[in-house]
């Protein structure tokens, strides 16, 4: 079940690399000052977090061939990172979003004053308490995204969830989805182990 | 030639108009204060003089060069590049706004650094001199929330000061304190008064304004109701307005 275990690893990590980053650019586009553009963001991210993630693989999937006539992709890692880090990247922004509005204005004004510009104040002043803040709730986020990557099942992608339970009707025996239990909740512990590190690491100050 | 003129602001906020003709002229070396009641547009003042406002009526100057222009229909328009006078004044703010997740030091010297381009050795030798001075000295590696209130106010007006500015604005600099460490912020800034620091200070504490300043506005309501050096405001009060405010203050 080894190699169900790496997919199902890669669909974690691929996912966190690119839905992380993405998040931030959809808070950009949710909270810009042109309505229009705010305005299609919000809907988009009120879509992705109204429908179930199954129903966005399967769209990420069948979408281009049902609408172009595009062959769907041999390699189901690519629609399902794509679909996991677009759903994801509109969690994590509701996060972000919350955590920069919870940021004094006061933190704003003391670096304009010293003339710090926006993207300075941006990086330097406000991003770094934002992630401190908001540190719980990427932590819950991510643990809910260990047990997800079971989703990517349904465009049969081997990850370990498809793999334990295939293997289970083949020898009639419970065993693989066992391991498959205890793969997901050692993965689990292992975040939280790391993300407690990190909150711990962003101690030194409090907000 | 006078580092800020502030001629005939106006600034409402809706229709409620928090300034309504003011103008104040600060020369290099001069301190002054401006006292008044809460809600008579003080804060709002030193908002428009640092950039944080803008006004809707009259002009702003530093070092003679406009910051705004009224244009044929009326309007005020700012100048393109305002971080040019960002660089000539310093704000220091009732509750400090200091940057919790940057040591001491690094709070001091972030902005040479990032904003003015110094050498980052250059930044803390000038840094660890300011923090010297202002009794800070070895505190460079906490963070503000380990220092009590009166030492975070003075690790941000040696932020302010690491700018190099022309100019000083205190916004009521003690009032967020314990009554007990108002005084160590306070001296601090007769220290600098006495090194001919050019500043404007918003206060409450009259015995501090009567000490340090050369010049005292009153200001209620929007407008600057009296004007003088201390002992013209203080000891031969004009107005009515100015001597209800000050029966407040029996110490000074
Ligand atoms: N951002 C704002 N929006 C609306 N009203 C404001 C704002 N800032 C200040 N005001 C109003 O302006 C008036 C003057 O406030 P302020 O300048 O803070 O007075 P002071 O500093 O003298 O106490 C008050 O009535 C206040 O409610
Ligand atoms: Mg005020």
């Amino acid at each position: 079940m080894a190699p169900g275990m790496v997919k199902t690893c890669a669909i974690f990590f691929f996912t966190l690399l690119f839905s992380l980053p993405l998040g931030l650019i959809f808070t950009f586009l949710h909270t810009s000052k042109n309505r229009v553009i705010s305005g299609i963001m919000h809907f988009i991210i009120s879509v992705l977090r109204g429908t179930p993630l199954m129903l966005q693989l399967i769209a990420v999937n069948f979408g281009p061939w049902y609408l172009f006539g595009i062959e769907t992709i041999r390699e189901k890692l690519i629609p399902v990172v794509i679909a996991f880090s677009i759903n994801y990247a509109a969690y994590f922004s509701e996060i972000y979003r919350g955590g920069i509005e919870s940021i004094p204005v006061g933190q704003y004004e003391g670096a304009t004053v010293l003339g710090y510009s926006k993207a300075q104040t941006f990086f330097r002043i406000i991003l770094p308490q934002v992630v401190k803040t908001i540190l719980p709730s990427v932590t819950n986020e991510i643990i809910t995204l260990v047990k997800d990557t079971s989703l990517a099942s349904t465009l049969s992608y081997a990850e370990i969830f498809l793999l334990s339970q295939q293997y289970s009707n083949t020898i009639q025996q419970f065993t693989p989805l066992l391991v498959a239990g205890v793969f997901y909740y050692v993965f689990n512990l292992v975040v939280t182990v790391v993300m407690s590190r990190v909150e711990k690491k962003m101690s030194y100050y409090k907000i | 030639m006078s580092i800020l003129s502030m001629s005939n602001i106006k600034k409402s906020f809706g229709d409620n108009n928090v300034l309504k003709d003011i103008s104040l002229e600060v020369n290099k070396g001069e301190v002054v204060s401006i006292i008044g009641p809460s809600g008579g547009g003080k804060s709002t003042l030193l908002r428009c003089a640092t950039l944080l406002e803008t006004i809707d009526g009259g002009c702003l100057k530093y070092n003679g060069i406009p910051v705004t222009h009224t244009n044929e229909s009326g309007k005020i328009v700012y100048e393109k590049n305002l971080n040019q006078f960002r660089k000539i004044f310093g704000l220091v703010f009732q509750n400090f706004n200091l940057f919790p997740h940057f040591s001491v030091l690094k709070n001091v010297i972030d902005a040479p650094v990032n904003v003015l381009k110094k050498t980052k050795e250059e930044a803390i030798e000038e840094a660890l001199a300011l923090l010297k001075k202002m009794g800070l000295e070895g505190k460079e590696n906490m963070y503000p929330c380990d220092l009590s209130g009166g030492m975070q106010q003075r690790v941000s007006i040696v932020r302010a000061l690491a700018m190099n500015p022309d100019i000083l604005f205190f916004d009521e600099p003690t009032s967020a304190l314990d009554p007990e460490l108002t005084g160590e912020v306070l001296k601090v800034i007769k220290q600098l008064a006495d090194d001919k620091m050019t500043m404007v200070i918003v206060t409450h504490e009259m015995a501090f304004a009567k000490a340090v300043s050369d010049r005292i506005l009153f200001i209620d309501k929007g407008l600057v109701v009296e004007e003088g050096t201390p002992a013209e405001l203080f000891d031969d009060t004009k107005n009515d307005r100015t001597k209800q405010f000050l029966m407040n203050y029996n110490n000074i």
